[in-house]
C-alpha cells in the first residue's frame, strides 16, 4: 500500500524531455503553473492541455504512472470540487432546502478540478523525468545568487537530494515494521481515528530510531568520502544549455503569451 | 617495506553520559599494516574491531597513542581530507552509504568532493564501475538493486577516490550468500590487481582464509596475529573466544582428537579432502600390512 506513493519518484529514460537541462524544466514548470493560473476560458485550457499532453507524449510517461501520482491528492480534488459546487453564489439550477447548486458553481468546480489535476500532472512530469540529483543541481544553480544573502543554498540542495534518496528506503522500512507488528496482532486499519492514531505509535517509534541511525551512518560514510560542504566541490555532470533548451523556452514562452492574450479576451 | 597504517599504543574509549565511567574499547594497540597487503581483522561483537577501523581514517581520533596513515598523523586536522582520500572505507549497510538516486552519480560523489575536473571524474567513475562489474547498471536507481549489488556500488564509490588502502567494516554482514561471495571476490581482486591495501574486518572466519595476515581481536586487544593457516591451528583458543574456525579445520581437529595426525593448516576444501583421503589410504595400507598405528577407534 505504501509503495504506491510515487511523489518525487524518477523514471529513468532517454527522451527529449529527460535530456532537457533541469534548469529549463524548473523554469518551464513555473511558467506552466503561472499560465495555468492565468488561463480563464475553455480555449486556454485546451491549449494548456495540449502543451501538457504533448510533453507527456514526448517524455513517454505512461498515463498509468500519472494517474497513480494523482491518487494521493484525490481527496483534495473532490473536496475542492464539492466546496466550489455548493458554495458559489449565482443563478441556481438546483435548489433543495439549504442546498443550492449554481451555474457558476458547476463552472468553477469543473475548472478547479481541471486546474488542480493539470497542476499536479505538470509537476509530476518534472519529477518523473528529472533525476532528484539533477533537480537539486538545477535548483542549486538557479538559487545560487541567494548565497550572497547567506542562504545556505548548497546545504539545502544536499538535504533535499538525500531526503529524496531515502524516501524509498523509509517506505520499505515502514512496510517491514508494519508487517512485523501485524504478525504480532497489531491492527492498523480498524477502529476510530483515535485508535488508528494510537496504533501508529509502535510504528513511528522504531521508524524514527532507525532514521536517526541511518542519518548517523550516512553522515560518517559521507565524511569518509571526503564530503566537506561545497567548498572546492566540482560536478561530474556540468549543466549546459543546449539547442533543445532554447527551443523548449521558445515553446513555453509562446504558450504563456498565447494564454495571456486569450485571458485578455476572456477565452 | 613501508607501512600503510601504523598504530602506536592506541587507546580509545567512549565517554559515557556524565557520571558514568568511560568504556574502554581499545587497550593499547600496536599494529603495522604493510602496504599492498590483505589483512583480515577478526573478532567478536564488542571486541573493538569496528572502532579500530574508524580510527584508521580519522573518523574517530585516538584518546591515547596515535595512528599514522601513510605517515600522516590522523590527529592532525589539516591532513584529514588527504588521509580520507588515501584510506577509503566501506561499511556494513550498503543502503546507508549511498548518497545519490542514480548509481553513477553516487560513484561520482567522492571525486566531486575532491574537486576533480569533470572529464577526469567521468573516467574514474567508469573505471570504478567496471572494476566492480556494475558498469551496465550505471543509470539504475540503487534502491532497486540487490544488497550485494549495492555493496559493490559502495565499493566503486570508494575506488573512485583512487585510495591506496580500503578498510572494509563487515562488508558482507547484511548480504545473502551470493552477494557475499561476489563482494569478497571483488575485494580480493582489488587487492591483487590494483595493489590496494585491504583491511577486512569481519566475524566470519571463512572470509579470512585468503588473507595474507589475520589479526584476532578480543576485548580491545590483539590476541593473535599471523598467517590465517597458522592462526587457525589454535582451535581451542579460538573456541574460547567464541570464534568458530572454518568447517575444514573443525573436521581435521575432530579427526586428530580421534587419533589421526592431520595438518590443521589444510583449510581449503580441496586440501582438506586430500589430506583426509591420504590419511585414510595410508591407514588402510598399514592395516593390510599388519602394522596399523595404535588408535582408539
Amino acid at each position: 500500500m505504501l509503495k504506491d506513493i510515487t511523489l518525487g519518484q524518477y523514471f529513468p529514460g532517454d527522451t527529449p524531455v529527460h535530456r532537457l537541462d533541469p534548469r529549463t524544466k524548473l523554469i518551464l514548470t513555473v511558467v506552466y503553473i503561472a499560465a495555468l493560473f492565468t488561463a480563464k476560458g475553455v480555449v486556454s485550457y485546451v491549449l494548456m492541455f495540449a502543451a501538457l499532453a504533448g510533453s507527456v507524449w514526448l517524455a513517454k510517461i505512461q498515463l498509468k504512472a500519472l494517474f497513480k501520482g494523482l491518487k494521493p491528492v484525490l481527496i483534495i480534488i473532490v473536496l475542492t470540487a464539492l466546496l466550489n459546487l455548493f458554495l458559489t453564489d449565482g443563478d441556481p439550477i438546483f435548489q433543495w432546502k439549504f442546498i443550492k447548486i449554481t451555474v457558476q458553481g458547476v463552472r468553477t468546480a469543473i475548472f478547479m478540478v481541471i486546474r488542480i489535476v493539470m497542476l499536479i500532472a505538470g509537476t509530476l512530469l518534472l519529477t518523473y523525468t528529472t533525476s532528484p540529483i539533477a533537480l537539486t543541481d538545477g535548483l542549486e544553480t538557479l538559487m545560487r545568487p541567494l548565497k550572497k544573502i547567506r542562504v545556505p543554498v548548497h546545504e539545502l540542495a544536499m538535504m533535499m537530494s538525500i531526503a529524496l534518496r531515502f524516501i524509498p528506503a523509509l517506505i520499505e522500512e515502514t512496510d517491514k515494521i508494519m508487517s512485523a507488528q501485524k504478525a504480532r496482532g497489531a491492527e492498523f486499519d480498524t477502529g476510530n481515528l483515535i485508535q488508528k492514531a494510537k496504533a501508529m505509535l509502535p510504528l513511528l517509534v522504531p521508524l524514527f530510531i532507525s532514521a536517526f541511525r541511518r542519518a548517523d551512518e550516512l553522515a560518517t560514510a559521507m565524511e569518509c568520502r571526503c564530503y566537506h560542504g561545497d567548498e572546492g566541490r566540482t560536478r561530474m555532470k556540468q549543466l549546459v544549455m543546449a539547442r533543445r533548451d532554447y527551443i523548449a523556452f521558445a515553446a513555453g514562452a509562446a504558450v504563456l503569451a498565447a494564454v495571456i492574450t486569450l485571458a485578455v479576451f476572456g477565452l | 617495506m613501508s607501512s600503510a597504517i601504523k598504530t602506536q599504543d592506541l587507546v580509545y574509549f567512549y565517554r559515557g553520559a556524565e557520571g558514568e565511567t568511560p568504556q574502554t574499547v581499545l587497550k593499547g594497540i600496536n599494529l603495522e599494516i604493510e602496504e599492498g597487503s590483505f589483512v583480515a581483522v577478526l573478532g567478536h561483537n564488542g571486541s573493538g574491531k569496528s572502532t579500530l577501523a574508524k580510527l584508521m581514517n580519522a573518523v574517530l581520533l585516538p584518546e591515547g597513542g596515535s595512528v599514522y596513515a601513510y605517515g600522516m598523523d590522523t590527529a592532525d586536522e589539516t591532513l584529514m581530507l588527504e588521509i580520507r582520500r588515501q584510506v577509503g572505507m566501506v561499511f556494513q549497510n550498503p543502503d546507508n552509504q549511498i548518497v545519490s538516486n542514480v548509481v553513477e552519480e553516487d560513484v561520482a560523489f567522492a571525486p566531486e568532493n575532491l574537486g576533480i575536473p569533470p572529464e577526469e571524474i567521468r573516467k574514474r567513475v567508469d573505471g570504478a564501475l567496471k572494476a566492480v562489474g556494475m558498469y551496465e547498471f550505471r543509470k539504475h536507481a540503487p534502491h532497486l538493486l540487490s544488497g550485494g549489488q549495492k555493496q559493490r556500488i559502495a565499493i566503486a564509490g570508494v575506488l573512485a577516490m583512487l585510495p591506496k588502502c580500503i578498510v572494509f567494516d563487515e562488508p558482507t554482514a547484511m548480504l545473502d550468500p551470493q552477494g557475499r561471495s561476489d563482494v569478497l571476490r571483488i575485494i580480493k581482486k582489488i587487492n591483487r590487481e590494483q595493489g590496494v591495501t585491504v583491511v577486512l574486518i569481519t566475524h566470519h572466519m571463512n572470509e579470512t582464509i585468503d588473507a595474507d595476515r589475520l589479526i584476532v581481536m578480543s576485548d580491545g586487544a590483539v590476541v593473535m596475529d599471523g598467517a590465517p593457516r597458522e592462526v587457525f591451528t589454535h582451535v581451542e583458543e579460538l573456541d574460547a573466544l567464541g570464534l568458530a574456525v572454518p568447517e575444514t579445520t573443525q573436521l581435521l581437529y575432530a579427526l586428530n582428537q580421534k587419533g589421526f595426525d592431520l595438518p590443521l593448516s589444510a583449510i581449503a576444501v580441496d586440501e582438506c579432502a586430500d589430506a583426509i583421503c591420504g590419511a585414510l589410504n595410508q591407514r588402510a595400507l598399514s592395516r593390510r600390512t599388519g602394522n596399523a598405528p595404535k588408535s582408539e577407534d
